[in-house]
């Protein structure tokens, strides 16, 4: 069985503090895994060590069989990498079409084109359309960005993410701040952009969690307590005691 | 076909302005000032590239449009000396948007490794020391004197000469609408989209794949290529080039026409440039203070319309495009507004012209005259008159402003209303 993704003795510090404290974990090609914890456990730093924001203090991380270990970030996307951000992270100026527009074109090989026409380019106008219709954005892709409702924001997020057609797609907390009919949407959404492909989603809404994931691991003060299917973490004593509180209802 | 003609019709008619514009105006001083204002466009729009499309704020980008200039004096030189090969002056401008991209390419890799504060700082610095080379390296720019050439070289294709200033008003105005054209397309492709998107987040760009540090850089170039043309034009049409070309005062010239015409739309730049040359040709003639309006009209763009002069124009897209008799009701709150802005404006210039006459005892003028009418700085009715104007025109402004926002307000909301034909 071949991994995604491999982390081995992952850390990272910020001057005294370390954040990520030796994460090992193995995310197997076509899984969805997602990565529960506490707030300050970490998540974000490690979705930022993996896409490659900033470099891990110790340790090393393969996509496949590529070590990306320190790699700049652009390097990690053109290998088959992509991620969203917690906070929105869209161009607000640019139009909705032009923001998915800009996420497939270095995917699909334009790259730095400065002698053709981007409106000529027939792949890349399918593409953008196809992902625009998925994430419900076709009829505002004339907007600017910046004016796009919050919901609105967080689908062109997850738009922009996978426009180039990565393998691996890392998602951070895609459905916070979410209502709950918005939530049900942005889930059957996920599922549809990650059939055959490989999936990691940090989360707090465990109804999505459990729903989602092939395998949860749980992330506390920056190590992996456990690692297993969501029946195995839902019966694990360690995560109760650790995550969820033994008295939690 | 309708988009095909639809979208080469600015162009053509474009082209036809500037062909007609010399058998309008057919003097001299009109023909050398549209030669100017033709290839501080193309300066102007290379200038945007940085500033509204990739969101880098220089400096000191006349480096690169004064470099150019000062290769092609010696160019030219070289020329009539037989010490280089012969290049017609129709292409030469080539040569000197090849000298901007080498330098360009050159000092771009080092400025553009950061963006922002960072980024305008190294362009101040680089825009000083290239100034200061100017002064000290005399074998090459000659201090403070600058160089000079004759562009005739003889005749090209046709029997041009370049020796008319007519000749010369066409070479410029062809590069002028062929350059406007290629940047106008690099907008529309996949580097001009990215950069866009590096202005609007560069980080985020990073995570699709792109590099914003070469990106900046890619633009960087460009630009200079297109600014280097610009300077070539300069040397040809003025036939000298000093420490001015490259100065912070021309980069500083070079911001205000771009941010007063605005960033924001392609054709802020052309607005800008042709304003605000016009303004500096004719008014430096007739007052002394205009570097303070200058200044006073920068601030007072950025400060109510940082949208410039253009986005002036494109609010009022959405409004026309829905339909166009909704911009009548705007007609009346707007020349109220107007009327109030020009009675203050007037108060105002004769209240500075009386001030810098008094101030300037150099003057070797012994009379005032403003508006036609001659006025005594040194007794008290002038004064009063202007005083009252600039404050009653202050007190309109105050009074019809809001009239003029809601008037815009309604129209966008009953264009807005109305689904898009």
């Amino acid at each position: 069985m071949s991994s995604a993704l491999t982390l081995a003795g992952l850390r990272k510090s910020f001057g005294a503090a370390e954040i990520i404290r030796g994460v090992d974990l193995e995310v197997e090609d076509g899984e969805r895994h997602a990565i529960i914890g506490p707030n300050g456990a970490g998540k974000s730093t490690l979705y930022n060590l993996i896409s490659g924001r900033f470099p891990p203090s110790a340790g090393r991380i393969h996509l496949y069989d590529t070590d990306i270990t320190g790699r700049k970030a652009f390097d990690i996307n053109r290998l088959g990498l992509t991620r969203s951000f917690q906070v929105t992270n869209i161009f607000a100026r640019l139009s909705v079409l032009d923001n998915v527009r800009c996420g497939c074109l270095y995917a699909l090989g334009h790259r730095y084109a400065w002698w053709k026409l981007v409106g000529r380019l027939q792949d890349v106008n399918e593409q953008t359309a196809s992902i625009l219709r998925d994430i419900g954005l076709w009829e505002k892709r004339e907007l600017p960005a910046g004016l796009l409702s919050y919901a609105d924001q967080r689908a062109l997020e997850l738009g922009i993410a996978i426009a180039g057609g990565a393998n691996v797609i890392l998602l951070d907390e895609p459905t916070a701040g979410m209502s709950h009919s918005e939530v049900e949407q942005a889930v059957s959404l996920i599922r549809r952009i990650s059939e055959g492909k490989t999936l990691v989603i940090v989360e707090h809404d465990m109804g999505v969690v459990f729903d989602l994931a092939d395998r949860i691991s749980v992330l506390v003060y920056g190590e992996i307590i456990a690692t297993g299917t969501p029946g195995e973490i839902r019966a694990s004593s360690a995560v109760q005691e650790a995550y969820l509180g033994t008295g939690a209802n | 076909m309708n988009t095909l003609l639809g979208r080469l019709t600015p162009w053509i008619a474009g082209a036809a302005v500037l062909i007609a514009l010399p058998h309008v105006f057919t003097s001299g001083f009109a023909l050398t000032l549209m030669s100017q204002i033709g290839l501080l466009i193309v300066f102007a729009l290379a200038y945007n590239m940085l500033l509204g499309q990739g969101g880098m704020l220089s400096f000191g980008h006349a480096v690169y449009f004064g470099l150019a200039g000062y290769f092609t004096i010696h160019y030219l030189n070289f020329i009539y000396e037989e010490q280089v090969p012969y290049i017609p002056v129709t292409l030469i401008p080539l040569l000197g948007g090849l000298v901007g991209l080498f330098f360009g390419i050159l000092i771009g890799y080092v400025s553009t490794r950061r963006a922002g504060t960072t980024f305008a700082m190294i362009s101040l610095g680089f825009g000083e020391m290239v100034t200061a080379l100017t002064l000290v390296l005399v074998a090459i720019f000659n201090g403070e004197d600058g160089i000079q050439t004759d562009r005739v070289l003889g005749e090209e294709l046709f029997g041009i000469t370049y020796g008319p200033n007519i000749e010369v008003y066409y070479l410029i105005a062809g590069w002028c609408l062929v350059c406007t054209l290629a940047m106008f397309l690099l907008t529309r492709t996949p580097f001009g989209r990215i950069s866009n998107a590096v202005r609007d987040n560069p980080e985020r760009v990073e995570f699709i794949g792109y590099s914003s540090q070469r990106i900046r850089w890619l633009a960087f170039s460009l630009s200079s290529f297109f600014a280097g043309i610009a300077g070539a034009l300069h040397a040809v049409n003025i036939e000298h080039v000093g420490f001015e070309q490259v100065s912070v005062i021309q980069s500083g010239l070079v911001l205000f026409m771009v941010y007063i015409g605005g960033t924001a739309s392609f054709v802020g730049p052309i607005i800008g440039a042709t304003l605000l040359y016009f303004l500096q040709s004719t008014l430096t003639g007739v007052t002394e203070a205009w570097v303070l309006y200058l200044g006073v009209l920068f601030v007072g763009v950025i400060m109510f319309f940082p949208g410039g002069l253009a986005g002036l124009i494109s609010m009022h897209q959405p409004i026309w495009r829905a339909r166009a008799r909704l911009l009548a009701p705007l007609l009346v709150p707007y020349s109220r507004f107007l009327a109030a802005l020009i009675v203050c404006v007037l108060g105002c210039i004769g209240l500075i012209e009386m001030l810098y006459f008094r101030s300037s005892r150099l003057s070797t003028e012994t009379e005032l005259v403003i508006y036609g009418v001659e006025s005594d700085p040194f007794s008290a009715g002038p004064w009063l008159i202007f005083a009252a104007a600039a404050a009653l025109g202050a007190f309109a402004i105050r009074k019809t402003y809001p009239g003029a926002v809601s008037a815009w307000n309604t129209a966008i909301a009953d264009a807005r209303a109305r689904p898009l034909g």
